[in-house]
């Protein structure tokens, strides 16, 4: 068996936040964006990280990416850890862990043209090499992610938003990276386009051999295209199964909770489904509850939550469940 | 008769490109207590249709053709008597909550205002109603919250709160333009259970517009697909899901990942949404149909009625289908 190209281990990333008006000697309070996260992706894999917002998904991108220092726990990429890493290895992290953002035209610079902005990686990380290649490259690249390469003198402004997330999946893939966090890449997208950039993305991930994370609060997108998927709630991990079983059987409270509110396009169904809404809100997660982060929403809560954090159980064929109380559910049965 | 007959309607706005047409002769109607969707993609002139009927186009925006309104013309009407109606008997609610509610204002004062104006409530009396209608959208400790400012509670809780603005004088309409886009799914299906309540007891017609078209299955009785400012399909939602008749509407339906489903590859609609200002005079759809034929983009589809389903296609019903 192959090792992990990616393996976190009890990650956690707090910030400091200080309440308007305070001294400026009182200690900041600690936010908890992600706290003790732990998983490998394999080689080729695609892992789904879904959550409500405020749940922590794009602080953990940030923290793989190396874009926010973490504050406990290890990211190990390829074996070396990132918070240890001097200069130069950062550098070689920079280039082969990539991503792609939410909203497609404000990730573009305005004042580049299409070519400048997919050939900047390489020519920063690449100096040397001649122009006439570079261009080749980026025209070759924008011609794979569907885009017609005479328009590389064009600007941002002049694409539509699907035009403008093929431009940003170019840019990511031009330094041939072997792993591409994307932050809710086809959230801001219509339907019809949806599809187009999601069966892309499948696509460059076989050709590429990529190991992608997937980062979207739409389940039925993050099911689609992942293998494995992670739920998180609260900077936390609930539960981690394979894409298919946590979205027709999931364990974890939350994780029924939030796939039972997924909406299914077929009336039918739709009208007839087992759907245990939740109630309240996300806590803050500047004092998030004692004991399971979740008990404050939970229909199963007992005394007991409130006391010992659940830690991960292994059910078997790598799911994971951070919930004493667990059992299965069919989310997507008739009742 | 229809509690709202919209005929023909068509906006145009002015800007410094030419014109644009948002909206190019929909028509409709809605029946009292019904809950009609409209969906489609950005660009579909389904937000518009809506602000035309309200009469609350952008400044450069014109709107033709008749929104028939309990035998009244809604787009002929004088700005007064277009007021009295609004949120009495028509109210709407929006997308962003945040920027819907006055900022500067209390809750309980933006509530009462609907109630003192249009009920001649006094204004004790009008907080004491609006603090009831929070209750009733499931606002815990509404008495209290009532004086809070909107900055003070979640997007959710927001839109709560404009849902029970909006239901507070019981009108015989609600247009809810994506009222859940921009809310995570958990507090989508709590806002989606509270309106549909709601909608029940009081029965209110409610138009939703959206581009989700899993919430649409879960909420509406008739369903309207638009494209390019123009009808599509119209049907009963079950029909519709369960046979479209029409390309777009197939091929909208089969781009949705679905949760209970597992495909290999998502069908795709190819091309981008279309260019408003640039829409073929014909179908507006022609340029990214997988069955266009030589006439489509210069010959319009008329809309037509065929048994409980209108549509707007060259092909027959079942040439789409098989």
């Amino acid at each position: 068996m192959s090792s992990p190209i990616l393996s976190v281990k009890d990650l956690s990333v707090t910030f400091d936040v200080r309440r308007q008006g305070a001294w400026p000697w009182t200690p900041p309070r600690k936010l908890h964006a992600v706290s003790e996260m732990s998983f490998d992706l394999m080689p080729g894999q695609c892992l789904g990280v879904v959550g409500e917002s405020g749940s922590g998904k794009s602080t953990l991108a940030r923290a793989i990416v190396g874009t926010v220092p973490s504050s406990g726990g290890q990211i190990n990429f390829e074996g070396a850890d990132l918070a240890s890493m001097d200069t130069r290895q950062r550098r070689v992290h920079r280039r082969d862990v990539q991503m792609i953002f939410q909203d497609p035209l404000a990730a573009l610079n305005p004042r580049m043209t299409v070519g400048e902005i997919i050939a900047e990686p390489l020519i920063t990380h690449e100096p040397a090499t001649p122009r006439a290649e570079v261009k080749a490259r980026v025209r070759e690249l924008m011609e794979r992610v569907g885009l017609l390469p005479n328009l590389i003198n064009r600007y941002p402004h002049e694409f539509s938003g699907g035009q403008c997330q093929r431009i940003g999946i170019a840019r990511a893939l031009i330094l041939k990276p072997k792993l591409v966090i994307c932050d809710e890449p086809v959230s801001a997208l219509d339907v019809s386009v949806q599809a187009q950039v999601v069966n892309l993305l499948m696509e460059l991930q076989k050709d590429f051999n990529l190991s992608m994370i997937f980062i979207a609060h739409d389940l039925s997108v993050v099911k689609h295209i992942s293998d494995e998927i992670i739920v998180m709630y609260l900077g936390r991990q609930m539960e981690k199964a394979d894409a298919k079983t946590l979205t027709t059987a999931p364990e974890h409270p939350y994780s029924q909770a939030l796939i039972s509110s997924v909406p299914i396009p077929d009336p039918v169904l739709e009208k007839a489904r087992v759907r245990p809404i939740l109630d309240g809100e996300l806590p803050s997660p500047l004092a998030p509850p004692s004991g399971c982060v979740f008990r404050t929403r939970c229909p199963k809560a007992q005394a007991s939550c409130a006391g010992d954090r659940p830690v991960m159980q292994n059910l078997g064929n790598n799911h994971e469940v951070a919930c004493p109380f667990h059992e299965p559910l069919q989310v997507l049965s008739i009742a | 008769m229809a509690l709202l007959e919209i005929e023909d309607l068509k906006v145009t706005f002015k800007t410094a490109d030419g014109d644009v047409n948002a909206v190019n002769g929909v028509s409709f109607g809605v029946d009292a207590g019904e809950t009609l969707a409209i969906v489609g993609e950005s660009g579909s002139g389904k937000s518009q249709t809506a602000f035309a009927t309200m009469g609350i186009l952008a400044q450069n925006g014109r709107a033709t053709g008749r929104a028939m309104f309990d035998g009244r013309d809604l787009l002929t009407m004088k700005q007064g008597d277009l007021n009295k109606i609004r949120s009495r008997d028509i109210a709407m609610i929006f997308q962003d909550p945040m920027t819907s509610l006055n900022p500067y204002l209390r809750i309980s004062d933006q509530m009462a205002e609907v109630l003192q104006v249009h009920k001649g409530m006094s204004k004790r009396n009008a907080v004491r109603e609006a603090a009831i209608m929070l209750d009733a959208v499931k606002i815990p400790d509404a008495k209290n919250r009532i004086t809070m400012y909107p900055h003070e509670f979640s997007g959710g809780m927001r839109q709560r709160i404009m849902i029970a603005m909006s239901l507070l004088c019981q009108p015989k309409l609600l247009i809810a333009d994506e009222p859940t886009t921009a809310l995570d799914v958990t507090v989508q299906a709590q806002i989606m259970d509270v309106l549909s309540d709601l909608r029940r007891d009081l029965g209110t017609a409610v138009i939703l517009i959206t581009h989700d078209l899993g919430v649409v299955a879960g909420f509406c009785d008739r369903t309207l697909v638009m494209y390019g400012g123009q009808v599509m399909e119209e049907a009963e939602t079950g029909a519709l899901f369960k046979t479209p008749t029409h390309p777009y509407t197939k091929g909208l339906l089969r781009a949705v990942p679905r949760l209970d489903r597992d495909d290999a590859a998502l069908q795709t609609i190819a091309g981008e949404p279309p260019d408003m200002s640039r829409l073929p005079v014909g179908c507006p759809f022609s340029p990214r149909c997988d069955v266009v034929m030589d006439h489509c983009p210069t010959v319009r589809p008329p809309l037509e009625t065929e048994g409980n389903r209108r549509r707007a296609c060259h092909l027959s019903a079942d040439e789409v289908t098989s």
